[in-house]
């Protein structure tokens, strides 16, 4: 079988830091790790950083039932450009991934998918909140992250219901929240304080997302089951999950690459493409997200990859859907906004969420022989700039556009099969 | 005048400038034949999105006496019940050649989401957006103060109401304290916005506290549909604080005004022997309306349109050519 070797790089995973070539079996395993291999084909890693694949908790795929915007496939390769390697799709597409006939489905597509695509499950039927759906019947499937993403679950009891059952579904399923209330932010279409009042855009108040987080920690010390955080946005959401953590309780949370990189004050400009949920925050609240990230207090980096058609986000600010893109630019502003060393970066997009999802046995594993080759080499002093009319999405909906970043995907290897070479989608 | 979008676009020489331009055109307005061929040949339209009656009507007779053409694009019967878009829309009233295009919408930032897809080719005017904006109505505001009382400078100008959802509130803040004079809201905290960050106001949830130091009493309409956001108990309790009684009126200066951009709830916000006081200037911001929009509409599309809004881009030989 051929084999491909990845010269030249400097190897960074969650044991250390070396420079090595790595070769990759033509069984889709790392052959050998070391210095001078050689192999049936080269990819040139110089000057490179060769890191386990990408993996994201938090992808809008939109198929079934809003292809327009984006696909299973589109949004693989997307993923793919971006240094992924393993993509979860959020459950709100129409209808909701919310029983095995639409799991099946998600997963059918994307088995042919150049990332490897798993999916999330509601926690409830059509993510309405008032009826428990069948986790076991999804989780038998091999759905391992259940949420209602779009909306959070907010009836308490239904929540304690849903930790308790998933506590006793086999393999260590794990309950996520979109943490938002849903009264006290209804009505809102960006952060509540200084812009929105300036703006005449009505707001929905931090307090709405800490509300549920507040309320989620209380219910994970009830039930003593593991809670997701998803996409938190705000100081104090960051703090509470700090000392819950410090307390003992099985938490873990994502952030997103926007709430670290903008905030309210884009809405001035009255974009669409700025609408956003959880919505763009403060600067403090920004500030205090670098903090949690800096100080592991944040386990991972999430895209929210939300992709809408132009028509869509023509709308006027109030009536536009919320959403940006995110997976074609995670690592780059990651690499470009954080200062932070690299190998804490890649930690936060690789090796953290895959442990999390559950699939560190495939990805986000050492680069050591007879692990899968999910593989990015990244070239981290490449600059670039954002254009969204090259991306791989069927959307366009980035906030980014123009914006010059460091730090760019040369190579993606899914399990051995160089899906991106030089930057480019070879499937 | 490229748009008029924002009274924060607007600085205290734009202000005075659009007033002594007013000043013009309500002399004009007084004339057997109140028209002047000053917009002959320009074409505008009403892109009304949200019903009005007053503001519609006055941005008409402004135009009319102004002797543009205008076309009235009205929702109820056109496309965008077929499921077109703002932006389409936009880019077919364009294609059909137009000079202007005032807007009203009831979604914040519409008036700078249309500029920017016209890649600002057409002249646009902000007749409100929302809680957001709505600038001809500050500029005659304070057009009516500065005729009634002259200068704003020194003077407090109490906002009492709904500032929250309020976009005359929003332009009234900007051009009250350009032009000098300081303001204080006056509201229950439920009707202020979440935040008054940056903004140069002092607040009072009390009106009785502040109504003996008030030149100006600038009244907002309560709207009914306020009682089921939990924002005030009822109508009642609202008139009973910060309604304007011929009680409170006793605590006035004796020369404080009484304004109300309409349309007015009697009985609520403002009692009915109220709103008829001769301190009530309330009809003069009307009929200062249309004056008003004919200044904005001249500076949008007739000779200062060029030019950077600025006190001295429309000499005095210039503007006495084009109204007579």
């Amino acid at each position: 079988m051929p084999t491909t070797v990845i010269k030249g790089g400097r190897v960074i995973d969650s044991t250390g830091d070396r420079v090595a070539d790595v070769v990759v079996g033509g069984d889709g395993r790392i052959a050998a790790v070391g210095p001078d291999l050689s192999g049936d084909s080269v990819l040139d890693a110089g000057g490179c950083v060769v890191s386990p694949g990408l993996v994201d908790l938090h992808s809008h795929l939109r198929q079934p039932g809003q292809e327009e915007a984006e696909t299973i496939e589109t949004g693989a390769r997307a993923a793919a450009l971006g240094g992924y390697t393993c993509i979860l799709a959020m459950p709100n597409t129409i209808p909701a991934i919310d029983h095995a006939g639409i799991v099946r489905e998600v997963l059918e597509l994307g088995r042919t998918a150049p990332c490897d695509v798993h999916t999330s499950g509601a926690i409830t039927v059509g993510r309405k909140g008032d009826q428990l759906a069948p986790l076991g019947e999804m989780a038998a499937l091999g759905v391992r992250f259940f949420t209602d993403d779009g909306a959070g679950v907010a009836d308490a009891r239904l929540m304690r219901r849903a930790m308790e059952y998933a506590s006793g579904l086999p393999n260590g399923v794990i309950l996520a929240q979109h943490c938002e209330d849903p009264v006290l932010a209804s009505g809102g279409h960006m952060h509540e304080g200084e812009w929105s009042a300036r703006l005449g855009i009505p707001g929905q108040p931090a307090e709405a997302e800490e509300l549920m987080v507040m309320r989620d920690l209380a219910l994970a010390r009830l039930t003593g089951t593991r809670v997701h955080f998803q996409h938190l946005s705000t100081a104090r959401s960051i703090e509470m999950v700090r000392l819950a953590k410090a307390t003992g309780l099985p938490v873990t949370c994502e952030v997103t690459t926007h709430h670290f990189t903008l905030t309210h004050a884009e809405c001035a400009s009255y974009d669409p493409v700025f609408k956003v949920n959880p919505p763009l925050r403060t600067d403090a609240d920004v500030a205090a997200v670098r903090a949690g990230l800096a100080d592991g207090s944040i386990d991972c980096i999430a895209t929210d990859h939300a992709p809408h058609t132009q028509e869509a986000k023509e709308a006027a600010f109030d009536q536009a859907p919320p959403g940006m893109l995110g997976l074609e630019t995670a690592l780059a502003l990651a690499l470009t906004e954080l200062d932070l060393p690299i190998a804490q970066v890649l930690a936060r997009l690789s090796w953290q969420p895959a442990r999390i999802l559950g699939v560190d046995d495939e990805h986000g594993l050492p680069v050591a022989p007879g692990h899968a080759a999910n593989l990015v080499v990244i070239d981290p002093t490449a600059t670039w700039t954002v254009d969204p009319a090259t991306f791989a999405s069927r959307s366009r909906n980035s906030p980014y556009a123009g914006r010059a970043l460091t730090g760019r995907v040369r190579h993606t290897l899914l399990h051995g099969e160089p899906v991106v070479i030089d930057g480019e989608a070879q499937r | 005048m490229k748009h008029l979008l924002s009274m924060a676009d607007l600085d205290r020489a734009d202000i005075e400038q659009l007033h002594r331009l007013t000043d013009s055109f309500a002399e004009v307005s007084k004339r057997s034949i109140p028209k002047v061929p000053a917009l002959r040949g320009k074409n505008v339209v009403w892109l009304f999105y949200e019903d009005s009656t007053r503001t519609r009507l006055s941005f008409e007779q402004a135009a009319k006496r102004l002797s543009a053409d205008t076309m009235t694009f009205s929702v109820g019967s056109s496309s965008v019940k077929k499921g077109e878009s703002l932006r389409d829309t936009v880019l077919t009233i364009e294609a059909m050649g137009v000079d202007a295009i005032v807007v009203r919408h009831g979604s914040a930032g519409v008036p700078w989401q249309i500029a920017r897809w016209l890649d600002d080719r057409v002249h646009v005017g902000n007749a409100g957006d929302g809680w957001h904006e709505h600038p001809t109505q500050a500029l005659l505001d304070s057009y009516t103060i500065r005729e009634e009382r002259g200068a704003l400078d020194g003077m407090h100008i109490g906002i009492v109401g709904d500032v929250k959802h309020s976009r005359v509130a929003r332009s009234d803040v900007l051009a009250y304290t350009a032009l000098g004079a300081e303001v204080t809201l006056v509201a229950p905290p439920t009707l202020l916005p979440p935040s008054l960050e940056g903004w140069p106001v002092k607040v009072s949830h009390h009106l009785d506290d502040v109504l003996p130091s008030l030149d100006v009493v600038g009244l907002l309409r309560m709207q009914q549909e306020r009682m089921t956001e939990h924002l005030v108990p009822s109508l009642r309790e609202y008139t009973a604080r910060y309604g304007l009684t011929l009680r409170r009126v006793d605590a006035m200066r004796h020369d404080a005004l009484v304004m109300h951009p309409g349309p007015m709830n009697r009985g609520v916000e403002i009692s009915a022997e109220v709103a008829d006081l001769p301190r009530s200037v309330i009809i003069d911001q009307v009929r200062n309306g249309v004056a008003t929009r004919m200044a904005v509409l001249f500076l949008l599309l007739g000779q200062g349109a060029d030019k950077v809004l600025g006190p001295d881009d429309v000499t005095e030989p210039e503007l006495q050519e084009v109204i007579g």
